[in-house]
């Protein structure tokens, strides 16, 4: 399908995942032949730009081939608190289960990193948001307890702008003590975590399981923090520096680790899991 | 105290105020003019029961959410002087600094040695830029976190009243880790030993309450809300408007009872008639009877069980459908 002639709105929507043979840079605006994005996974060749990834297409680019086994529970949300605002909770779900496949913002699982066997949660980003409510919340507790049954690492790959979802209300704030609580019997079994942070890691995801990380590794340029930068602004009333919570600003501040290429992790990871695997 | 209250009047109890002064001015009169009005008086006062228990009864989510906020309503130190002795206020991170909207000390509660740490609002402005609104920094929660660590290490029970609108969004608090320094807390005070009891007092806003809210029990008193976002926040994400923050306050099932429908929460904490603000003293009576009464429980489990049942708790937590 040609791009020419496409309506602005088309043009301009979010896309995480651009499908056709040109893609668009969601850094530069650049537009990129696809297969050339495919080779270089989604680093734009131009800018450097980390595109933010589908769930499925990060476990695709870190698990070895062949090797994950997603976990059997099919959770979906419930609408707890019949939340109505603009859009009814339960219609925001269905539309967003359709568009990315998922029933949730997270896929959970195990699988091997160059052969280390692990567990891993990833979240979807395209999935509200990426937001934690209940769903999100157990599956990553439930992969964190079996993770302590196998005697295996885990790792949780972030990508989440909504925080904790604000339409499950209180159910939501508490599963960022529910998935610390879990990684806090983690620790105590000796099992490491590694947390690895992608654009954007924000509020209540990163107020809790993306922030305990042993080691906590971030995609360059990633946006992570606890309050939004334009809720910041306006409550300081003044501009905010270049660069403000951008992985390169949490590791001068010693908040993360290790800023790692997408290109580079699969390996790095492995070169972890070396030195902390059980 | 009058002048106060008039300052923060909210509307709903501009009724209760103005029967209240006719009752107060009826008593001033029977005094100077030596007249007996006994039994008039006793009329009013009986409608003014009425009317309060009617009003508090049917109040709004963001009539609750009012309540919490209002000026005069009892804040931590206020609950330390009423129900504690000896108490001694620790301070410091021993990484950064002393945060003012976040106190932590020991204290004495009917003989019970405890750590007792919550948020802490201020009265006026001067005092509200020394507590920064009862927004803590990320120092508060590393305080606190080391304070419940020693307050484990000695085997003294955890008091937590939170009161806060959310930790604080700004510049030095993303540069020292706001969202570490809560995620900390969570992790850490799901394993720690000692009784933690956790009271909403007043404004339990998000993270930032959660950051010292991982308990055995969390009990929320009457008129206090606990929510995932404020109605401020929520407003401005559904109708890019702040001002509808009563809408979102409604939608968010935010008040005590809500919670305790949804069995969200342990307990409601019943406030004084009228609301907490109306009679500190009172509020403090059901707040140190209903430690002591969950304290005792709490105590007769060994830790490791406590610890076991904590997790369960929050591990129950959420509201999914399984195929």
């Amino acid at each position: 399908m040609s791009w020419f002639g496409f309506p602005r709105w088309k043009l301009t929507k979010k896309r995480s995942m651009p499908e056709g043979i040109w893609s668009k840079c969601t850094g530069c605006g650049k537009l990129i032949y696809t297969k050339k994005l495919e080779e270089t996974l989604y680093v734009c060749p131009e800018c450097g730009h980390h595109i933010p990834l589908t769930a499925q297409r990060r476990i695709d680019y870190l698990i070895d081939k062949g090797t994950f086994c997603e976990d059997p529970w099919r959770l979906r949300a419930n609408d707890p608190l019949n939340f109505t605002g603009t859009k009814p909770y339960k219609e925001k779900l269905k539309a967003d289960q359709k568009k990315t496949g998922l029933d949730d913002a997270v896929i959970t699982g195990s699988g091997k990193v160059l052969g280390y066997g692990v567990r891993i949660g990833v979240t979807d980003s395209n999935f509200i948001m990426g937001s934690m409510g209940s769903v999100v919340g157990e599956k990553l507790t439930r992969m964190i307890e079996k993770a302590i049954d196998e005697r295996r690492p885990v790792l949780i790959i972030s990508g989440s702008g909504g925080g904790a979802r604000m339409y499950e209300g209180l159910y939501s704030l508490m599963q960022m003590a529910k998935t610390c609580a879990a990684l806090g019997l983690l620790r105590q079994a000796n099992l490491p975590f590694i947390s690895i942070l992608t654009n954007p890691t924000m509020a209540g995801v990163m107020a809790s399981f993306a922030s305990v990380g042993d080691v906590i590794v971030a995609e360059p340029k990633a946006l992570i923090g606890f309050t939004g930068p334009r809720v910041i602004e306006q409550t300081i009333r003044q501009k905010l520096p270049e660069g403000f919570q951008r992985s390169e600003f949490l590791l001068e501040h010693g908040m993360i680790d290790i800023i790692v290429e997408r290109s580079e992790l699969k390996a790095r990871i492995a070169s972890l899991l070396d030195y902390l695997s059980p | 105290m009058n002048d106060d209250v008039k300052a923060g009047v909210i509307d709903f109890e501009r009724p209760i105020i103005e029967l209240e002064k006719k009752i107060h001015e009826l008593k001033n009169f029977t005094v100077d003019e030596r007249i007996d009005l006994d039994r008039e008086i006793a009329i009013m006062q009986d409608k003014l029961d009425k009317l309060k228990s009617d009003t508090y009864a049917n109040l709004t989510s963001w009539q609750r959410v009012q309540v919490s906020r209002h000026p005069t309503r009892p804040y931590f130190l206020d609950y330390v002087r009423l129900i504690t002795s000896d108490f001694i206020e620790l301070h410091g991170d021993r990484c950064f600094g002393d945060d003012k909207a976040l106190l932590g000390g020991l204290a004495k509660i009917d003989g019970h040695k405890v750590l007792i740490l919550g948020h802490q609002k201020g009265r006026d402005i001067k005092e509200n830029v020394l507590r920064n609104f009862g927004c803590a920094h990320p120092e508060g929660y590393r305080k606190a976190l080391r304070l419940m660590k020693l307050a484990e290490k000695h085997n003294l029970p955890i008091i937590s009243l939170i009161d806060t609108p959310g930790a604080y969004p700004g510049i030095g608090a993303e540069e020292r880790g706001q969202a570490e320094s809560i995620a900390r807390n969570l992790l850490e005070m799901s394993s720690i030993k000692v009784p933690i009891l956790v009271y909403v007092i007043g404004e339990g806003g998000s993270g930032g309450a959660l950051g010292i809210g991982v308990g055995d029990v969390v009990i929320v008193m009457e008129n206090a809300y606990y929510s995932v976002i404020s109605p401020e926040g929520c407003a401005a994400i559904l109708w890019k408007d702040r001002a509808k923050a009563a809408d979102a306050a409604q939608v968010l099932k935010l008040t005590a009872k809500e919670l305790k429908e949804l069995d969200l929460i342990d307990e409601i904490l019943d406030e004084p008639l009228g609301g907490a603000h109306r009679d500190h003293e009172k509020a403090a009576v059901f707040l140190k009877s209903s430690i002591l009464t969950n304290l005792k429980k709490l105590l007769l489990v060994s830790p490791d069980e406590r610890v076991r049942i904590r997790y369960e708790k929050i591990r129950r937590i959420g509201s999914f459908e399984e195929k």
